[in-house]
């Protein structure tokens, strides 16, 4: 269980991240929006101890991020930070294999080789596994980052932004993936999203943050509504229900 | 590219290096252990093969960590000032102390070295446009400012001659006695071997690395000890030997990528291969006189190196 406690950030005299105090629902996927500069990727770096805050807390299990030892921690949170620019020239399965990091320091055991193989194959990747990532496309990589992310086999994955740069289909893919994940391996997925629509098709939970600070929090069905949104974004935006999903229809809304 | 062919290659160079020089000597000459030819033998012609094996694997893992470290394929102790760093340290030393020790050069370049280099890394890290093409230039800037501090301080001094003799990187006065140091580099290249998979890691960026639970400032310092340790017995033994740092590991990294645990042995032996060939090829141009090492590196080099600027600017990307 992570708990996030009266959490603030300042970047000179600017607060970022203002007193922000959380819980994350364990095997749902929760998703962080707002406008651009709420602090939402700001805040997810904090969680994941990339950050450090300037006060509060966040709580894993009930201890303090800050107190766990970095092979532990990593062997139960996995952050994945936009890597569409990483240069280093490796193969998937290469990639993949650094998953197994924190638990074999490098030296793969059969079990670490297996979970690699698993974690190729659940991402449909195993024909290219032998391929540099620099031969791929974008959604490719992000497919090989979010393997190496299985096979890091952690209970808690962050995301920020994973969607960013790819196109509509492999955009639907991804959140497809992190969804099994969630339902098929219960994992518990926290992710940073622009397009509040993926937001409200696949998340369970959303966190709406606004100049720092949270403005709502709760269940998917109770933040979608033109209500809720015009106060996290201060546009009106109709949200029709079409299959099931609540669709926002922001692309011609007034203010 | 085969492991084994690289071996191989540098078997035979090396067989070819030890029987080349103004006193000309026969394999058959060698069975004789008090003659003439096996005193020059041992005293000269071994010491050299092994400084230039020594140099070789050090300057290309040299690179190859540095490469990884700041995550760009034209960095290394050449284009970071490294070298020019461990310079200026042997230059303070000597004018610090009046009688100055082998032992004082040794740590007064190592320190220089060091600090010179976590000085680069620093600037790095607080510049924004970080290009591929642009980060080398500004190294190599950085590596003339330093240059001519040494120099203008040589010049007052009048410690200039001196100087300048470790500008050039030579194998011609390596004997017996005088080549010692390089040992030094070879617990500093098993140790970057040992350390690989966590260079690796490292070199995919610091939020990378922390991800996987690694000590990421602990690594980037190690890491850039290796290099001071390196680059300080090369300079303080054989001289500036330019290029092996930046075209060696970008060779290997062409054909094999970028996991130091597989790179490793094929940048120390390509290392060996190439140097050995330009040392070669300057003792044989001009028989029975020799070309400096630093000039034939610098020749073949700085064409690979162009080559690799104007093809490889996508794949160093």
């Amino acid at each position: 269980m992570i708990e996030i406690k009266g959490l603030t950030k300042r970047f000179g005299n600017k607060p970022v991240v203002e007193d922000v105090s959380i819980k994350i629902q364990p095997g749902a996927i929760t998703s962080f929006i707002g406008p651009n500069g709420a602090g939402k990727s700001t805040l997810l770096s904090m969680v994941s101890r990339l950050l450090d805050a300037d006060t509060g807390e966040v709580l894993l299990d009930k201890n303090d991020v800050k107190k766990w030892k970095s092979d532990e921690f990593a062997k139960r949170v996995s952050i994945l930070k936009q890597a569409n620019f990483l240069n280093v020239r490796l193969t998937i399965r290469e990639l993949v294999s650094f998953g197994r990091y924190p638990y074999s320091k490098g030296r793969l055991t059969i079990e670490d080789e297996q979970s690699v193989d698993q974690a190729i194959e659940y991402m449909n990747l195993t024909d290219m596994q032998d391929k540099f990532l620099d031969e791929l496309s974008g959604g490719q990589k992000q497919r090989a980052f979010i393997a190496m992310v299985i096979a890091q086999d952690t209970e808690y994955i962050l995301l920020d932004e994973p969607l960013n740069n790819l196109d509509m289909k492999h955009s639907v893919q991804i959140m497809k993936i992190l969804r099994k994940l969630v339902d098929d391996l219960g994992k518990t997925v926290v992710i940073v999203l622009h397009d509040i629509n993926f937001a409200s098709v696949y998340s369970d939970n959303i966190v709406a943050l606004k100049n720092g600070r949270v403005v709502k929090d709760g269940p998917t069905n109770e933040i979608i509504n033109s209500e809720a949104l015009r106060e996290i974004y201060d546009m009106n935006i109709p949200v029709q229900e079409q299959n099931g999903c609540r669709i926002c229809v922001y692309f011609n809304s007034h203010s | 590219m085969r492991l084994w062919m690289l071996i191989v290659a540098a078997v035979i160079l090396s067989f070819i290096s030890l029987f080349i020089g103004a006193i000309d000597i026969k394999p058959s000459d060698l069975l004789n252990w008090d003659s003439r030819e096996m005193q020059i033998f041992l005293i000269s012609r071994v010491p050299r093969l092994i400084a230039i094996i020594l140099a070789g694997v050090g300057m290309s893992i040299a690179g190859l960590i540095m490469q990884s470290l700041s995550r760009n394929k034209f960095v290394s102790p050449t284009t970071a000032g490294t070298l020019d760093a461990a310079k200026l340290g042997i230059l303070i030393s000597m004018l610090f102390f009046t009688n100055v020790t082998y032992t004082q050069q040794v740590i007064f370049s190592f320190a220089f070295a060091l600090i010179g280099t976590l000085l680069f890394m620093q600037i790095l890290d607080r510049i924004k446009f970080k290009d591929v093409i642009f980060v080398p230039l500004i190294g190599i800037m950085y590596g003339n400012i330093l240059s001519s501090i040494t120099t203008f301080f040589a010049y007052e001094a009048d410690l200039l001659q001196n100087i300048s003799s470790w500008l050039m990187g030579s194998f011609t006065l390596i004997i017996a006695g005088r080549y010692e140091l390089l040992y030094l580099s070879v617990p500093a290249v098993i140790l970057a071997y040992l350390y690989a998979n966590k260079f690796t890691v490292a070199g995919m960026g610091e939020d990378f690395a922390k991800n996987l639970g690694l000590s990421y400032k602990l690594v980037l310092n190690i890491g850039l000890i290796l290099v001071a340790v390196i680059a300080t017995t090369v300079v303080l033994t054989v001289g500036v030997i330019p290029f092996l740092g930046l075209i060696v590991p970008n060779i290997v990294s062409l054909y094999m990528g970028d996991n130091l645990r597989k790179t490793i042995p094929h940048t120390a032996v390509l290392g060996i291969v190439f140097l050995l060939l330009c040392d070669i090829i300057g003792r044989v141009v001009i028989y029975p006189y020799e070309i400096p090492v630093n000039v034939t590196v610098a020749v073949i080099g700085s064409v690979i190196f162009l080559i690799m600027l104007i093809r490889g600017r996508a794949y160093a990307k």
